[in-house]
């Protein structure tokens, strides 16, 4: 089964994504309200905290990071699968990836700007964030360039730009056609100010192909450096159960992880909630599942590692937090992790389930829920269990604020990104046209080529005859 | 003698590279092929280059500029602060330590690449532009464009080219 139909008309293509941007199905408008309702909540949510203050969070002494760093570390870790999708796969040629990259990359932005928000919710005092920026401070003393923490503050900072003039670039020509096509209004004006007169010129396109494949090849080191920078916020510190070499890695193999399955589940919502089922064809959805599956087998090893590592270590403050996440009272917590991120996408190896849509949206949250629980296992068990037993508070649980802006987090993400997906093509047209195009000129080739050896073999009968 | 720009349309690669061959070779008074035509597409074609020859694109060279301008900034404002060792007491160790300064010469390294390569395209690509004096929306949709200017003179030879390629739809307007 083809990826896509190679008959399809480049004039089609132009009016069923444009149509994206006027007509969706009702259920667009009903997850837009739900978002929003979400979004309401944090907001209330944090509200409270803010004029109340951090201790409404449970947050304490011990547990100083809590939820909040352990969904910012998720939705870090949700970004990376953008870059993976445009970036690597372009780099590689794949390009089965041309009609669903484009929401990878939006969806690479908009996580990145919702673990930003994270970094705020934590701090508490919001207007004090410039501290965490590389910026004199009052007593003409810069902030510490060898921690981490700051590091993290330039490669957010890196990745997001980056990331969204990855995604403005490789639009353009697509924000053309939507000048070109939209009636008079803001989006024509909208459209008309960001194509920057487009005309898909010979110089233009000579230009735009060096310089997307440049971007491209910058963002590749900087999603492993991103996340690696994150991992070293837990591995350069000394705390039991994070001192790993491993962590790296494995915190890039999560990301990925999080993002591909994140994929299936807004490749699925698209395609149904703006007709994409043309574009978004079932033998693409399976070449993700395929990725998934391979890239969950990744992280399962990993996940393997750093329980060896820390067991075979035989640092005994690394081996008790291990011992409390199986039997203390985060267990039924870490066992989910294991089981969500390493048995539940054992389903995605058989093939009749690759393309069974109910089951893998089903199957996509549960991956993603299980990601979500794995950095909230590696956050929460080393801080309530320690190397100081005074320190130790096993009992502590994030109260209903924290779990509101977390919530709240994914109806942001969502809100985002489904207007965007509104106002901007979600689809790439000139992509899709390329792909078409390629194809069919493939197709052609193969047809000469087999007709002339049909030739061939009947001129050597009609000579041997 | 006054310029006059005409543009054709075509429905496919093939046609539009029949023209731009035979635009190449025919010689018409007050039309020169390098720089009074341009090739517009609706998809990203390597065929236009192949066809229309090589062209430098100097899009790495400002990639080349932005990256290292943005790593030896970094490096050398972080040296800069860290040097100011009398208000950050360092107790012994090194005063620039390299190995940490690394990372956030890296990253500096990739976002001065990434916003100077995108400056650089725009300058390249002669972005932003006004409207072409002759501009089709059906070049953003399936069909290949051939823009020339010439002196009013050659513009029926021009038409008669086009119209030997099968044009779909010949344009024309008095340029400046």
């Amino acid at each position: 089964m083809k990826d896509i139909r190679e008959d399809i008309a480049w004039a089609k293509i132009n009016k069923d994504v444009l149509k994206s941007l006027e007509n969706p199905r009702k259920l667009y408008w009903v997850i837009l309200l739900i978002a929003i309702a979400m979004v309401g909540v944090a907001v209330g949510c944090e509200i409270y905290q803010y004029n109340t203050g951090m201790g409404v969070s449970y947050k304490n002494n011990t547990h100083v990071w809590g939820l909040y760093i352990a969904t910012f570390i998720f939705w870090i870790g949700m970004s990376h699968s953008g870059t993976l999708l445009s970036a690597i796969l372009h780099l590689m040629h794949a390009d089965w990836r041309k009609p669903i990259y484009r929401f990878a990359e939006a969806m690479t932005t908009f996580s990145l700007m919702t673990a930003g928000l994270f970094v705020a919710v934590h701090l508490g005092r919001v207007w004090q964030i410039y501290y965490a920026l590389p910026y004199p401070n009052g007593r003409m003393v810069w902030p510490n360039f060898q921690s981490p923490l700051l590091w993290d503050a330039m490669a957010i900072f890196t990745y997001l730009s980056s990331s969204i003039l990855f995604l403005y670039v490789g639009m353009i020509p697509d924000l053309a056609i939507c000048r070109d096509n939209m009636n008079p209004g803001w989006r024509k004006k909208l459209y008309t100010a960001l194509s920057l007169g487009w005309e898909g010129t010979d110089r233009q396109w000579r230009n735009f192909r060096v310089t997307y494949l440049t971007i491209a090849c910058f963002l590749i080191p900087l999603a492993v450096s991103v996340h690696s920078i994150v991992a070293s916020d837990f591995a350069m510190s000394q705390q039991p159960g994070w001192h790993i070499t491993s962590f790296p890695p494995y915190f890039v193999a999560g990301a990925l992880y999080s993002g591909c399955a994140a994929i299936i589940t807004l490749f699925i919502i698209l395609r149904y909630v703006f007709k994409f089922e043309e574009y978004m064809t079932l033998p693409i959805l399976k070449k993700i599942v395929r990725l998934t599956f391979a890239i969950a087998m990744v992280w399962t090893y990993l996940n393997l590692i750093e329980y060896a590592s820390v067991w075979y270590g035989h640092e005994q403050a690394a081996k008790d937090v291990l011992i409390q996440k199986a039997t203390g009272p985060y267990a039924p917590f870490w066992w989910m992790m294991n089981f969500l991120g390493s048995i539940v996408p054992l389903t995605l190896f058989f093939k009749r389930f690759q393309t069974h849509i109910p089951l893998l949206f089903a199957v996509s949250l549960l991956l993603n829920m299980g990601m979500w629980l794995e950095r909230w296992m590696i956050v929460a068990p080393t801080f309530s269990h320690g190397y100081y037993p005074w320190t130790w508070d096993h009992d502590q649980w994030p109260s209903l604020i924290q779990w509101g802006i977390v919530f709240g987090s994914f109806g942001w993400f969502t809100l985002l990104f489904m207007v965007f997906c509104k106002v901007f093509p979600s689809v790439s047209m000139y992509e899709v046209k390329e792909m078409v195009y390629h194809r069919s000129q493939a197709t052609k080739k193969l047809e000469a080529t087999a007709k002339l050896a049909a030739a061939g073999l009947n001129a050597e009968k009609g000579g041997a005859h | 003698m006054s310029k006059r720009h005409l543009l054709a349309l075509f429905s496919n690669f093939d046609e539009a590279e029949a023209v731009v061959k035979e635009l190449r070779k025919i010689r018409i008074q007050g039309f020169n092929a390098e720089k009074d035509m341009i090739v517009k597409s609706p998809i990203e074609h390597p065929e236009v280059e192949g066809f229309l020859g090589d062209k430098p694109v100097r899009v790495q060279w400002f990639t080349l500029g932005g990256a290292l301008a943005g790593g030896l900034l970094a490096f050398f404002l972080i040296s800069g602060s860290q040097a100011n060792f009398f208000a950050q007491l360092k107790g012994g160790k090194p005063i620039v330590p390299f190995p940490p300064n690394f990372v956030l010469t890296y990253e500096m390294f990739i976002l001065g690449g990434v916003y100077i390569s995108v400056l650089g395209f725009l300058i390249c690509a002669g972005l932003p532009a006004r409207r072409s004096p002759l501009y089709s929306a059906k070049v953003s949709e399936d069909q290949i464009g051939i823009l020339v200017q010439a002196d009013e003179s050659a513009s029926s030879t021009l038409k008669s080219i086009f119209t030997k390629h099968q044009a779909l739809e010949i344009q024309e307007e008095a340029g400046k």
